[in-house]
């Protein structure tokens, strides 16, 4: 695709600086190590391949997560949002959960979306988690706006951490804002943000060396529920 | 009394089934029992339907009716048994006295619940329309509450630990990740559960002392078995197994009723019964199914039917009497905690299970060797209605 770089600098949106998102390890429940670390925006076109069989998955809502992530990515990817980063989870190299955001406002970040590929290890709130500690801690933001399109994610971040109700407009269109302020925060990380620095080399070098995937009717199968069902 | 046979059982695998309706879970669980009986296209006396909550998540009721249209058994007798959490068994011990009657010959028993329809909140609210309508559920109790409750008294009173319920959950769940009927196909790790700071959110308190895998899953499934006399069975394709022993106990509703919370009476009483009937004794049994709705029950029943002495019922899991192979082996199905718990097949599930062990039909890695006996366990309400089982291979 041609690209017209006079024009670029008019489309392309201002870039915060963003400083890197320090990799960890998380020990999941069956025991296996969850690398949790930061994408580069050359890494968007391997994730997507995650991401595309989700979209025809109505259960508990990845249709919609997926789209919308999908576009949030490759919005990222072509120069089309300010400020968004990708935090990803990758079990013996395989991507099994993906979330992702954006600083609004030096102050402000925004939440985008949680998908998590494996289920039933509680991914979605390990990465969730992480995402916030990545605002609130290394951006040095004061407050996250949060919604959630599912029920499940209603109950992992609103109710779990808990969040304060806003009548905050969110950059998605749906329900007004949640909000996690620094205290809501800091309150909540002893049981619910996780996961051990430096991650140890031979985990950090099988994450990446490559992002793996699972084939399409394997992450079909696991998003249907444990071992498909 | 005739002595009654279990001449066919089926089941489906349990979990989220959400292309099917109550209906179609009953039928399919239905017909792989009539199949496995050989039934072929003779038809049954009677159908005894255990389900909980149909009227309250499907809203649909008279199940029974509807269930005997659907698999062509008109005009046989046809029943919804609604016992709480005990209805499979109940439906079991209905089509039993039925056929022991004599008044029957060939019975259907399936039990099966859809509860993957709701939010867990919504499910976990109609499990606890089960307590007590005005000194406890206006409350606010649940089944979580009440077990957290009870686990921190029996923890008090018999020394029961933590890594005691852990050891439930790691055995339970590895012994589902053997089992294609279960929920829950995931082996757990110490580590992830219990030793690793990040257990905090792997296995987070539920209802404190109970975290998150103390608890069984909210599960859709079926299960169904066939009764007909044992003397009118004629060259078996399969070893006949009988049901040797039942028994029937109920306690107060509200645990602060009784003189000592921890006591299970009920399920003393019903295994009790179950045993005399059978004329067999604890050590003679081979394997049983447990009604482990959460870690602590697994111990406790453990301990009540006999198996071991009060107190002692944690240390055996953790000294692995109970996995396959040890002194008594339990839930070797993975129990409620990994086959899943949809509340109106279990107790027919509990009984389909050890049918299978008796009979000798399940792979090396969840067989008994030589099972002859075996106990179930179906624990309704908090303790307020049990029934137990004592299953007996015939020798031929």
């Amino acid at each position: 695709m041609a690209i017209d770089m006079e024009l670029e600098e008019v489309l392309r949106p201002h870039q915060y600086e963003m400083i890197p998102y320090p990799p960890k390890v998380i020990t999941l429940a069956n025991g296996k190590q969850m690398v949790v670390r930061q994408a580069v925006r050359e890494d968007v076109p391997a994730i997507l391949k995650s991401v595309h069989p989700c979209l025809f998955i109505e259960r508990d809502y990845y249709d919609i997560v997926s789209a919308r992530l999908y576009g949030e990515l490759l919005a990222w990817y072509r120069h089309r949002v300010k400020s968004e980063y990708c935090l990803i989870g990758q079990i013996d190299g395989y991507l099994v959960g993906i979330v992702n955001g954006r600083m609004e406002t030096e102050k402000v970040g925004m939440s985008y979306h949680t998908l998590a590929i494996d289920r039933g290890l509680r991914i979605g709130s390990h990465l969730f988690a992480a995402k916030m500690e990545y605002h609130l801690e290394y951006l040095g933001q004061e407050e996250v706006l949060i919604v959630a399109e599912s029920p499940i994610g209603f109950r992992r971040w609103m109710i779990e951490y808990p969040l304060e109700p806003t009548k905050i407009p969110h950059e998605l269109g749906g329900g007004d804002s949640w909000l996690l302020t620094r205290e809501i925060y800091f309150a909540a990380k002893p049981r619910l943000v996780v996961g051990e620095r430096p991650v140890p080399q031979d985990l950090w070098e099988v994450a990446t060396s490559d992002i793996l995937f699972a084939d399409d009717d394997t992450i079909r199968e696991r998003i249907a529920g444990l071992k498909g069902r | 009394m005739r002595d009654v046979a279990i001449i066919g059982v089926g089941m489906i695998p349990f979990g989220r089934r959400d292309e099917d309706t109550l209906m179609d879970m009953l039928a399919y669980a239905s017909l792989k029992a009539l199949d496995d009986a050989g039934l072929g296209d003779k038809s049954v006396d009677a159908v005894y339907v255990g389900n909980m909550g149909s009227g309250a998540i499907q809203h649909q009721t008279a199940i029974a009716s509807t269930l005997v249209d659907r698999l062509s058994l008109l005009p046989a007798a046809a029943d919804t048994v609604e016992n709480g959490p005990a209805s499979g068994g109940s439906a079991v011990k209905n089509g039993l006295l039925a056929v022991a009657s004599g008044y029957y010959d060939t019975v259907l028993v399936v039990g099966g619940e859809k509860m993957r329809e709701v939010t867990g909140w919504r499910a976990t609210d109609f499990v606890a329309t089960m307590t007590h309508p005005t000194a406890e559920y206006p409350y606010g109790i649940t089944l979580p509450g009440m077990a957290g409750m009870f686990t921190r008294l029996y923890m008090e009173k018999y020394g029961v630990t933590r890594e005691h319920l852990v050891a439930v959950a790691l055995k339970n769940q590895e012994m589902g990740t053997r089992n294609p009927y279960a929920h829950v196909e995931m082996a757990l790790s110490k580590d992830g559960i219990y030793d690793n700071p990040a257990a905090v959110v792997n296995n987070p308190v539920v209802a404190d002392p109970l975290h998150l895998y103390d608890a069984c899953p909210v599960s859709d499934g079926a299960a169904a078995l066939i009764l007909c006399p044992l003397e009118k069975l004629k060259n078996p394709a399969k070893p006949p197994v009988v049901i040797a022993g039942f028994g029937q106990a109920t306690d107060t509703q509200t645990l602060q009723e009784r003189d000592d919370p921890t006591d299970l009476k009920a399920v003393t009483l019903a295994a009790g019964q179950a045993f005399e009937m059978a004329k067999l004794k604890p050590s003679d049994i081979h394997v049983a199914e447990l009604h482990d709705a959460f870690t602590i029950l697994e111990i406790a029943e453990s301990e009540h039917v006999g198996f071991f002495k009060k107190g002692e019922g944690g240390k055996a899991v953790l000294a692995g009497k109970t996995r396959l192979g040890g002194q008594i082996p339990i839930n070797l199905s993975g129990g409620l905690k990994a086959r899943g718990h949809p509340v109106g097949a279990t107790g027919v599930a509990q009984v389909v299970d050890i049918v299978w062990q008796l009979r000798n039909e399940l792979p090396k890695d969840r067989q008994v060797k030589n099972a002859q006996n075996g106990l179930t366990v179906n624990f309704g309400g908090f303790g307020n209605n049990v029934l137990s089982f004592v299953l007996r291979r015939v020798q031929q």
